[in-house]
């Protein structure tokens, strides 16, 4: 009965109270995010319920910001702001320059895609 | 202007239930008694907004509940408590 | 949630002054792309830019905005209240209006500040995401995002304070309040022992996020 975010006295383990300054594409994803929300293309009340809708698989095996980017996926399909072909092709785009100007670290699966 | 049925000091259930949704009410709180320790006034309301639907504002109260009301194995101090702000629609009379 | 590594502590930041996260510190490992879902952020942000929907400079201008807002704002705060009973009031009473006057005006919350006393601590929690007080903090500390924080501190509070080094004393109420979409919550510590003859900006500079978050106390 609980959505995946709903983890309020839920058992866990200790906290870790380390912290770490946010990656720059994290950075990019807060301020992309920060944008779209503040011309209210996609309000908070949405861009959580999106995330929400990831599931549980999904919600747990994203880190904070990917869950930001996924949500921010489909916000923009569901608006009929970008069409997912478009985000497809260029997503493929991005990956093969990325891949070129070393860039990327992927994992063996992602890297797979690359060849 | 949303009904405020609620004041400072009444004592309140929240709503045990599971619609399928988008909702700011805890599953951990949905059953409790608490008791309304302030009220913030009308918000636009979440439920709502998250499907970028409008939809009547609600009132948000501050709901206190004792841990030991929450959780029966509570150990530590008997007032310790958590503080929830929950919408006017979760709230009923116990 | 991914804990990608822990090289900055801000409280070590925090104390010295400095502000973390201006526009060049040196590159990290992590400026690397790493998974589908970072390279779909650089393909969206690219698609949006060419669709007129969002400028480069736009995104540009609220990462520099988020930079520049730290603890010290929060800090600033605290520390005025503990000075001038005044803004005390006003700051309990009307807390984004006695924010506001300070420069660090709520963006579309509203505030609530938490007094600490000798028989009750505060602390803040938001378990169905990470609602936090930006404007006044900064970005929240991956912990206060991570599940295990989420779930555990409205359940055993004292063990998850005690993880942090807080112990509350059992004589002392520990309330946690549970921000669930509108309200935002500032933790006002209490004013350290020993501290009369500081001046406020040497207060401000004791207080730390995490005091203001509620999982710390501020010492001298």
């Amino acid at each position: 009965m609980r959505g995946p975010n709903d983890v309020g006295g839920l058992e866990d383990g200790p906290v870790d109270p380390s912290t770490h300054e946010l990656a720059f594409w994290e950075k990019q994803i807060d301020g992309l995010r920060g944008v779209i929300g503040a011309k209210r293309i996609v309000i908070s009340h949405e861009n959580r319920r999106t995330i929400e809708q990831l599931g549980h698989d999904v919600y747990e095996r994203l880190s904070y910001y990917e869950r930001w980017t996924a949500s921010l996926q489909r916000q923009m399909v569901d608006k009929g702001i970008l069409t997912q072909d478009e985000i497809d092709a260029r997503v493929a785009l991005v990956r093969a320059r990325l891949a070129a100007t070393g860039e990327l670290e992927l994992s063996p699966e992602e890297e797979a895609k690359c060849r | 202007m949303p009904l405020e049925r609620f004041t400072e000091g009444d004592v309140v259930r929240v709503r045990e239930d599971y619609p399928i949704g988008h909702f700011r009410t805890p599953v951990y709180i949905r059953g409790k008694t608490g008791v309304v320790t302030r009220s913030f006034g009308a918000f636009g309301n979440p439920e709502t907004l998250a499907f970028n639907l409008p939809g009547e504002k609600k009132h948000v109260y501050e709901v206190r509940f004792r841990q030991s009301d929450i959780w029966p194995d509570y150990k530590g101090n008997a007032r310790d408590s958590v503080h929830i702000d929950l919408q006017d629609n979760w709230l009923e009379q116990p | 949630m991914s804990q990608h590594h822990h090289d900055h502590d801000h409280h070590h930041d925090h104390a010295h002054g400095h502000h973390h996260g201006h526009a060049h510190s040196p590159p990290q490992p992590d400026d690397k792309v790493h998974s589908y879902y970072q390279i779909l952020g650089v393909a969206l942000k690219e698609l949006l830019i060419e669709k007129g929907v969002v400028t480069a400079d736009e995104v540009r201008a609220a990462i520099e905005a988020r930079d520049m807002t730290t603890p010290a704002h929060g800090a600033k705060v605290v520390a005025r209240a503990w000075v001038d009973p005044a803004f005390r009031e006003r700051l309990m009473s009307d807390a984004n209006a006695a924010v506001a006057e300070l420069g660090f005006p709520m963006n579309t919350t509203e505030l609530v500040a938490l007094e600490n006393t000798d028989e009750v601590h505060n602390v803040v929690v938001c378990t169905l995401c990470s609602c936090y007080p930006r404007e006044l903090l900064g970005l929240p500390p991956s912990w206060y995002k991570s599940r295990a924080y989420r779930a555990r501190i409205v359940r055993e509070p004292r063990e998850v304070l005690a993880e942090f080094g807080t112990m509350v004393p059992d004589s002392m109420e520990l309330r946690v309040h549970d921000s669930t979409a509108d309200l935002r919550y500032l933790v006002v510590p209490q004013r350290p022992i020993g501290a009369e003859s500081l001046s406020e900006d040497e207060l401000a500079a004791l207080v730390t996020r995490d005091a203001m978050i509620g999982v710390a106390t501020v010492r001298r």
